[in-house]
């Protein structure tokens, strides 16, 4: 449904529920320079959600939909997990796919999208936890990544099986142990970055949800360069407090501390050559618009 | 022909499919009560008794009407307005009309306010809180109608309505097709003729039962 058809019937109006009456009034839909700066001063497109509290899954949720290029023409693809608990609230469409079956559901929706709406951006954005992405769905998502399939895989690692109790994941870091797996983890964290980037993604950021302009720029040019190019992946740290032991007040010094430059969730980018063109063309084109934007307000100020 | 009848619940956790228990769909220009095939006055009759003999009749409009995505369904939107304006000025004192909103088909787990709006998930919250013993869905995708007229069937004993825009629903108490704004408007019409003439079920102590 694109931004036009948003609109609630007037003889029906007084009855919607509010949360949808501010979505269209203050929701960001088509607002070209949208961004987490919005989240205080629009609707956001999240109602609610029952996440525990502090869990920085819900930072990052807020500020990805916050984020997205293009949110009236977007379908997200979920899947099993604590982000399930969330996408019933979110005012995006989206699928709830079968467990590690993500990757494999936004491929044939990417391509039924592209036939259906030949002449408009479609953006398909999967968003799983680890165990999804790296273990049940290792399949399916490396099969994606191969077949150069045009969208953008974001992976929410908490490094365990949160919503069951704690199990260990092909993420969890070596040595952890969680409450479902008391012999702790044997083997290294599965570097799926570097996977994704052999597999053949354009763009690949290992990063925390600490800073809400570093999320809004990863998750920016991801799905830019997924719509242009080929897949892309983002490996986001969203820690569970609970299940590592922290309070909710704990969730983003957990995340600095993880982000620091000999930590596992140090920033790392790789930007594939096409990619980096792409993401060149588009800065230029973004401070040719602000640029005449500017020089607009200055006549209008003048006049 | 079968025997089954699609009766007001509540008929079990799991109420069997309509369709398979052998009831089908009324051709163009019929309509079906209980799951039997009629003429469309007939169940314009019906459909206008039973809301004027409800404690709690309620219609609820989907997506299909709320959101004014073309010229056509902000004229139903008007429509339903209309029809429930018309329900309002012809009921008794002690009944209460509602006009309750499915904007979207998010379950919206854990919270739903069932005050303010019906999801297909779980309408039985809806129909539950309000009392609702009678109600009309319009603008609602086929497939969502069924789950819900389902769910609304295996737990309640609310009388269920289907004003619907394609084929009608086996899965209603009572189903028009093909539904247009000429429809909706003879269907308050009919509300209006009735008025005074129905004798309301005030002395039952809640609407709908569980």
């Amino acid at each position: 449904m694109s931004k036009e058809r948003i609109q609630i019937s007037e003889a029906l109006y007084d009855i919607m529920p509010s949360d949808y009456q501010d979505l269209v009034k203050s929701a960001t839909y088509g607002k070209e320079d949208r961004g987490w700066k919005d989240i205080g001063t629009s609707k956001e497109l999240i109602e609610q959600h029952s996440l525990c509290a502090g869990c920085p899954e819900s930072m990052a949720f807020r500020y990805i939909l916050a984020s997205l290029p293009n949110p009236e023409d977007t379908v997200m693809v979920g899947s099993t997990g604590c982000t399930s608990l969330v996408f019933p609230m979110v005012a995006v469409h989206n699928i709830h796919s079968l467990f590690g079956n993500q990757n494999a559901i936004a491929s044939g929706l990417k391509r039924a999208l592209s036939v259906r709406f030949p002449g408009r951006v479609k953006d398909v954005v999967v968003l799983a936890g680890d165990g999804a992405t790296v273990d049940i769905g290792l399949d399916m998502t490396l099969q994606a990544w191969f077949r150069q399939e045009k969208f953008t895989t974001i992976c929410f690692d908490n490094e365990l099986y949160a919503n069951t109790g704690g199990q260990e994941s092909g993420l969890m870091q070596k040595g952890f142990v969680a409450k479902m797996a008391p012999v702790g983890k044997l083997f290294d964290k599965v570097r799926l970055p570097e996977i994704a980037r052999e597999s053949g993604c354009h763009y690949v950021v290992n990063c925390t949800v600490s800073k809400p302009s570093l999320v809004e720029k990863v998750i920016r040019n991801a799905v830019h360069i997924a719509r242009e190019i080929g897949p892309t992946y983002l490996q986001l740290y969203t820690p569970c407090i609970l299940e590592i032991g922290k309070n909710s007040m704990e969730g983003l010094q957990e995340m600095r501390d993880s982000e620091k430059p000999a930590e596992r969730f140090a920033y790392k980018e790789y930007v594939s050559e096409p990619a980096k063109q792409l993401l060149a063309e588009l800065a230029a084109k973004d401070k040719e618009r602000k640029a005449a934007a500017k020089q607009l307000a200055a006549q209008a100020q003048a006049n | 022909m079968s025997d089954y009848r699609v009766l007001p619940g509540p008929e079990h956790f799991l109420p069997p499919a309509a369709a398979s228990m052998g009831i089908s769909l009324p051709n163009p220009g019929e309509a079906h009560i209980n799951g039997v095939i009629t003429s469309e006055d007939k169940a314009y009759e019906e459909a206008a008794r039973q809301f004027l003999m409800a404690k709690v009749p309620t219609i609820f409009p989907g997506p299909l009407v709320l959101w004014a995505w073309n010229e056509k369904a902000a004229k139903k939107a008007t429509a339903v307005r209309h029809l429930f304006n018309t329900l309002k000025e012809c009921v008794q004192p002690g009944q209460k009309p509602m006009l309750i909103p499915m904007p979207d088909y998010r379950p919206k787990y854990p919270k739903i306010n069932p005050e303010v709006e019906i999801n297909p998930n779980h309408p039985n919250l809806t129909i539950w809180h309000n009392k609702i013993d009678c109600c009309m869905f319009i603008g609602v995708h086929c497939h969502q109608a069924n789950l819900s007229l389902k769910i609304i069937r295996g737990g309640t004993s609310c009388y269920t309505i289907a004003m619907c825009a394609q084929a009608g629903h086996e899965d209603a108490m009572l189903s028009f097709r093909d539904a247009s704004v000429e429809k909706i408007m003879k269907l308050a019409d009919t509300v209006k003729r009735l008025k005074g003439t129905v004798q309301p079920r005030l002395s039952a102590k809640n609407g709908a039962s569980n």
